[in-house]
């Protein structure tokens, strides 16, 4: 099964890389973007045919490893 | 009394920390980060570089190498546990200390030397050295920005001019009790003035005054 997930910073923690892609918008004219978050995709293929399964596996997977839980979140999508 | 210097793939400042530690007197040998034994030494620290490339993130694929279990049982034992650089973003991700290391504030990997002061003494890092102290080392980052949603981290060395953004101007952190500590800057590219400073001399002899027999 394909799984995507998706880790993305807590709001309240600061993200650099999305404030300097935000000022070099502005510098080449695109003032009205309001703010850039730089997030972070990952694609699993998984074995396994059971859905919620696989959805709690890559879950546990996400708060071992993939996610670091003093800055992120994250989803997790599965599909056939 | 002896200091194991872990290496991981990808680590790059393992000689410069066991040259460092070993003239001023320390025992220390390299260890790789498949051992699973450390039995045999009375202190650690993980150097800095780029372990296991800091693939996902800074520390991430680091904190489950094998040697990582070792490291865990020696900090909870209360023994000495120092993370220069990448070894503190990797203690961070351990848990061994709390917060964790994003991207400088600026952007900027930044390679210059920098002035802290010890805002704490009661730890393996700063015991040795005294409360407004003034040490001038090497700093050599990019993820070198500490946060620490929770404000639980203790913190003993702070920036003068705040050159990454860390919260607090936090350059090094301890855990509760003081006997894991992550600097970020760089004490073993300090400990002679031929190499610019000899300011890091007192926060390694403070590691080493640390170690007691396991």
């Amino acid at each position: 099964m394909k799984v995507t997930v998706e880790i993305t910073r807590r709001p309240e923690i600061a993200d650099p890389q999305g404030t300097t892609i935000q000022r070099a918008l502005h510098d080449l004219g695109n003032n009205e973007v309001m703010s850039v978050r730089v997030d972070r995709v990952i694609h699993l293929e998984m074995a396994g045919d059971d859905a919620a399964l696989v959805q709690s596996r890559v879950e546990e997977m996400c708060r071992q490893v993939l996610a670091n839980p003093v800055l992120e979140d994250f989803t997790v999508e599965v599909s056939g | 009394m002896r200091t194991a210097v872990v290496v991981f793939p990808g680590t790059n400042c393992e000689q410069d920390v066991a040259y460092a530690l070993t003239s001023l007197g320390g025992d220390v040998e390299l260890v790789w980060h498949r051992e699973t034994d450390l039995s045999d030494f009375d202190g650690v620290v993980l150097p800095g570089g780029f372990a296991h490339g800091d693939y996902l993130r800074t520390g991430a694929i680091a904190r489950f190498s094998p040697v990582m279990a070792e490291v865990e049982r020696i900090a909870a034992q209360g023994l000495p546990v120092l993370g220069i650089c990448n070894g503190f973003q990797v203690l961070c991700e351990a848990g061994l200390l709390p917060g964790a290391l994003i991207a400088n504030r600026d952007l900027a990997f930044i390679c210059r030397f920098v002035d802290l002061e010890v805002v704490d003494n009661e730890s393996i890092l700063t015991r040795s050295a005294e409360v407004g102290q003034r040490i001038r080392i090497p700093l050599n980052s990019y993820e070198g920005n500490w946060v620490d949603p929770r404000s639980t981290g203790r913190i003993v060395l702070r920036y003068i001019d705040d050159p990454n953004g860390s919260q607090q101007e936090a350059a090094a952190v301890a855990n509760h009790s003081g006997n894991v500590v992550g600097v970020m800057p760089h004490p073993e590219r300090g400990v002679d003035e031929v190499l610019g400073s000899g300011d890091g001399q007192v926060l390694l002899e403070g590691f080493l005054h640390s170690l007691v027999p396991a």
